[in-house]
């Protein structure tokens, strides 16, 4: 049993959508995928524990050995977004029961959880995956799912948003598979490490190069780095509030990893960072995206977009840690990648439990909901503290070493872009915080209790997490920098 | 015996107080001030509850002499504003005015420059709603531009933090030379808490604009925090002496010409913060005793001054001199305890000011620097003239302005009454306040040199007078005022200085209505582009994204190829 834990992480989420599907009842759907994602978890946690003290794990599938056969293969990095992505998912199935039956039309309610376990199957797939074709193959399996849940929302523009969606992450994957396609032409194989070792050998051909533009911009395409983010507002904000907050909390973040894996595991440090100025693009356009981003978040009516655009924001201050290219750039990247998980996944939680309130999201109508939701606004105010980075939160501890990453580098003017565009995002959360608490409730509002506590707790459990890493950062800033020592280490 | 840090006491205490009912709230919040001061008297000397946070050995709490007298003032200054604050209901800004205190006393005894960071922004934050209380559309632009600066200070504090960590390998508070770019930015970020001049209007803006009760606490925490900040980081920074010069004279132009009484008392605080400075500027041990006795005063004397135009406010509902007057004969309380702060902070002999002004005045004439000296002097004859004579002259006496309110709640005479107890306590027997400062001290304030000094002062000032007198450029109409010669300045120096005004407040606000509207186009132009119809926020056609797309591939294959 225990060899097999690897398969199992991609198996049972796998196997959970046609069973949810056959079920058909909505409880018993649920209960269906409240058991993958637990027991996904469970995987991913032993995962972990088994790789930061021993070696990476290899399995074979179906015992064809690598580079012939798909091999799946688990170290610091990828067990450790393995679990982010699993524990967001047993996090948000448990509200998912409550929140899905408001938003969705009772016999849809089985189909939502069908595509939910294959995205979390996809998205885990990605992760754990060795086998650069296999990668694509899983980003498809979440990439249409995740399609198909954004379509489900019960605004209509949630169809144009998901059919945008469709075609640019459709371009994307057809990019990342041209990449592939390249190296395979050159390299003759599909296996990550081997593909490492065959590029480290021989010398640089263009085709290598061209590989690496289509992929670069194919992965910026799906981890929406600006300008490429167009598709992320949308679908973010007229999905339903479980499926904006699953993905915000993931899929952005898985696409941040396969960069990582793409940059440092299969290309090294030298061709992504001394033939190509990466470094140089990736700040540039990080930097616009935490300006620019931010400040779009500042002038949003509607909260969520404003969430969505805030995640651009969040996810530039991700690949800038990676443009670092240091121990500690790539460190507080993932890092970053965990706490926003976290913080952002809280605060789309609960304003899922607003939505479930009150019906809307837009700012003109959380007036005076301080008062009338004191624990659903309370959560949302040390989410939106953590992504100021007030100290004692997670925020804080990445832009720390965010700003310790840039001067490593002796970026000093980074440094200080990092923490002048934390005033931005003081900006945007305050706008919430004054008309939630300062603003009288409108004349004619009706008596509304707090969310349900099968909401509210989840919530809580995320923006508790995100204020106790900030204080406990043994799990995240060890993983993190083995992580980020293995990557700079494999690349050379 | 159980310790805890001083301020967190009150900070987490302010937790419960929206809980607790009205009646037993006061005597709760009360007992959170005298707690506090009781835990700091059995508090040993030393660093505590030291621990690691990720790699960084924190110092949270450090006791010494210098930690301790700032401690024991804003403990005072907790419990003295509390009791004028006895009437009111408001949780909010009951809240925010003990996590308010906290963070300043959290902050006086912060051993590392994180811990000082966090309770930076704490009395920032907290003390944000105190201005916000008044409700008002403005109240609430000023705050948030109040905000903005204080956060903006606690930002460079932390940037100079983390570049001062990478420098010299330690987070620890202590003294630092100014060099290199980390201490500057913690410079900066001092300066801007401690109003330094350019870096002062926030001050001037926000403390008129907090509630009657608000504004007794602003005036003892923020800016004697960046004291403290300062005399702990930066004593004996020569620049500091001439900042803290120009602080000491400048605000008297405006003050003279100012209405608001609340507004000149602002005026007034940022002008004595000016001695504080030049003191940590001189630096020796007896310029530091003097900086702390001289926070140690102005915290009780201003508050008694604010509490008195409180007082004043409240009952009337205006603080503008020109609406009020003859208040002395339905407010003789009132009256009496704001001439004492006003006898205080003019430094009259007896009155705490004397004490603590003499101990600068005399350790800047030690070291020999004879130019702030002057200036001090001549600062010292200008408090006289605005603070010492207006603010009660136009509210309590003046011209009748036929106003007869009720004399204060009793709750505010007993906080004025404690306060004013103090100020003269200070200036006659001030031997407790000499041993609880942090260097050994045995000032004598009442010699003659000192005494002597003072005189200089007022015979200059009658010499200024007589002149004016003898050549006929005496107003006439000074008849009609029933004051003291001193009222004359007010006359004649005006004449001088609202000539003078005449050329620096226009340009002065036109430097600044320049910036705003900068400031205003910026924004302006910021949401055309990033508002919600803006270029960035619009939902582009798909296509435009794979235009994007195809243009960063071809940069991406431009850059291998050449």
């Amino acid at each position: 049993m225990i060899e097999h834990l690897a398969a199992l992480q991609v198996v049972i989420p796998l196997l959970c959508a046609p069973i949810c599907m056959l079920v058909r009842y909505r409880d018993w759907a649920w209960i269906v995928a409240l058991f993958g994602s637990w027991a996904c978890l469970v995987i991913s946690w032993l995962l972990l524990q088994q790789v930061i003290v021993g070696d990476p794990i290899s399995y074979h599938m179906g015992n064809w050995a690598p580079p012939l056969g798909i091999e799946y293969r688990v170290d610091t990095v990828n067990a450790f977004v393995l679990l982010i992505v699993s524990a967001i998912g047993a996090v948000v199935t448990p509200y998912a029961r409550e929140s899905v039956r408001a938003e969705f039309g009772v016999n849809r309610v089985y189909l939502f959880y069908t595509s939910y376990m294959l995205c979390l199957c996809g998205l885990l797939g990605v992760t754990i995956t060795g086998d650069a074709f296999n990668l694509f193959v899983f980003l498809e399996i979440s990439s249409l799912s995740s399609y198909v849940l954004i379509a489900m929302g019960k605004d209509r523009r949630a169809l144009t948003a998901s059919y945008q969606y469709l075609v640019l992450g459709t371009i994307g994957a057809t990019f990342i598979v041209i990449g592939i396609g390249l190296l395979y032409a050159e390299t003759g194989t599909l296996n990550m490490e081997d593909l490492a070792k065959r590029l480290a050998d021989q010398p640089l051909s263009r085709t290598v190069g061209a590989a690496f533009g289509f992929l670069v911009v194919g992965i910026s395409l799906k981890l929406a780095l600006f300008p490429l983010h167009l598709w992320l507002p949308n679908a973010y904000t007229y999905a339903p509030s479980v499926v904006s907050a699953f993905l915000a909390a993931t899929a952005t973040k898985v696409a941040v990893y396969v960069l990582l894996r793409f940059l440092f595991s299969i290309f090294n440090v030298k061709l992504s960072f001394g033939v190509m100025p990466l470094d140089t693009i990736l700040l540039v356009l990080s930097v616009i995206a935490m300006f620019a981003a931010s400040a779009v978040a500042i002038f949003q009516p509607d909260i969520k977009r404003m969430l969505a655009y805030s995640s651009v924001a969040q996810i530039g201050y991700m690949v800038l840690g990676i443009s670092f290219a240091n121990v500690n750039g790539i460190a507080a990247g993932i890092i970053h990648l965990f706490n926003h998980a976290l913080m952002k996944g809280g605060m789309f939680l609960a304003l899922g439990c607003v939505f479930y309130q009150i019906a809307s999201v837009r700012l003109d109508d959380m007036a005076g909901l301080g008062k009338r939701m004191p624990w659903t606004m309370a959560a949302f105010v040390v989410g939106g503290l953590s992504l100021i980075g007030v100290p004692l939160t997670v925020g804080f501890v990445s832009k720390w070493y965010l700003v310790v990453g840039a001067l490593d580098r002796g970026w000093w003017f980074a440094a200080l872009l990092i923490l002048l565009s934390s005033l931005l995002a003081v900006v945007y959360i305050w706008r919430v915080v004054e008309v939630a608490y300062l603003k009288p409730a409108p004349e004619n509002a009706g008596d509304i209790e707090d969310a349900p506590p099968s909401m509210l707790i989840p919530t809580w459990i995320l923006i508790g997490a995100s204020v106790f890493f900030g204080i406990n950062t043994d799990l995240t800033v060890g993983v993190a920098k083995q992580a980020a020592m293995q990557l700079l280490g494999a690349g050379g | 015996m159980i310790e805890f840090p001083p301020g967190l006491l009150l900070i987490v205490g302010a937790i419960l107080v929206p809980l607790l009912p009205h009646v037993v709230r006061n005597a709760y919040m009360l007992a959170l001030p005298v707690i506090g001061f009781w835990g700091l008297l059995v508090l040993p000397e030393g660093i505590h509850f030291g621990f690691d946070l990720f790699g960084y050995t924190l110092a949270p709490v450090r006791v010494d002499g210098l930690s301790l007298i700032f401690g024991y003032i804003f403990h005072i200054a907790a419990a003295i504003s509390i009791i004028f604050a006895f009437h009111m209901k408001d949780s909010v800004q009951q809240m925010a005015g003990l996590i308010y205190a906290g963070s300043a006393i959290g902050g006086a005894f912060a051993g590392d420059l994180i811990t000082l960071f966090v309770y930076w922004e704490g009395t920032a934050i907290a003390s944000v709603f105190l201005i916000w209380a008044n409700k008002s559309e403005h109240a609430y632009k000023t705050g948030m531009r109040y905000l903005i600066i204080q956060v903006g200070s606690g930002v460079l504090l932390l940037a100079g933090a983390i570049l001062q960590f990478k420098a010299s390998g330690s987070l620890d508070f202590a003294k630092m030379e100014l060099s290199g770019p980390g201490p500057v930015l913690i410079f900066i970020a001092f300066g801007i808490k401690a109003a330094f001049p350019l870096l002062h209007n926030w001050l001037q803006d926000s403390y008129p604009e907090a509630t009657v009760t608000g504004t007794v606490f602003l005036s003892a925490f923020t800016t004697k925090l960046a004291i403290y900040a300062l005399a702990r980081g930066f004593p004996g920074t020569e620049m500091l002496i001439w900042i803290g010069a120009t602080m000491a004279a400048f605000p008297i132009f405006y003050a003279l010409i100012e209405n608001d009484l609340r507004r000149v008392l602002a005026y007034s605080l940022n002008n004595q913060l000016g001695y504080m400075v030049v003191a940590v500027g001189v630096g020796t041990e007896m310029a530091l005793n003097g900086a702390a006795a001289h926070a140690v005063s102005h915290v009780l004397y201003k508050a008694l001054l604010f509490m008195s135009m409180g007082a004043v406010l409240y009952r009337t509902g205006t603080a503008k001199a020109s609406e009020l007057g003859g208040l002395y004969k339905s407010m003789p309380y009132t009256t009496g305890f704001c001439m004492v702060g006003a006898a205080s902070i003019s430094a009259f002999p007896l009155f705490s000011g004397f004490i603590s002004k003499s101990i600068i005045i005399a350790a800047v004439a030690e070291q020999g620097h004879w130019v702030a000296w002057i200036v001090l002097l001549f600062a010292a004859a200008g408090v006289l003239l605005y603070s010492g004579i207006k603010v009660p002259y136009f509210a309590f006496f003046n011209q009748d302005s036929g106003q007869r309110p009720q004399e204060a709640p009793l709750n505010m005479l007993i906080a004025m009454g404690i306060t004013a107890f103090l100020c003269i306590a200070i200036g006659i027997y001030p031997a407790p306040l000499l041993a609880a400062l942090p260097f050994p001290e045995d000032f004598q304030a009442y010699t003659t040199s000192h005494v002597i000094t003072h005189l200089q002062l007022l015979l200059f000032s009658a010499l200024v007078f007589t002149y004016l007198v003898k050549k006929g450029y005496y107003p006439p109409q000074l008849k009609a005022i029933n004051l003291d010669f001193d009222w004359t300045y007010r006359r004649l120096i005006p004449n001088v200085i609202r000539s003078l005004g005449n050329v620096f407040v226009p340009a002065d606000r036109q430097i600044r209505s320049a910036f705003l509207n900068r400031v205003e186009k910026f924004i302006a132009g910021v949401f055309r582009h990033h508002g919600p119809e803006g270029l960035l926020a619009r939902t582009w056609p798909t296509g435009s994204t794979v235009l994007w797309v195809a243009v960063l591939l071809s940069l991406y294959m431009l850059f291998y190829f050449i």
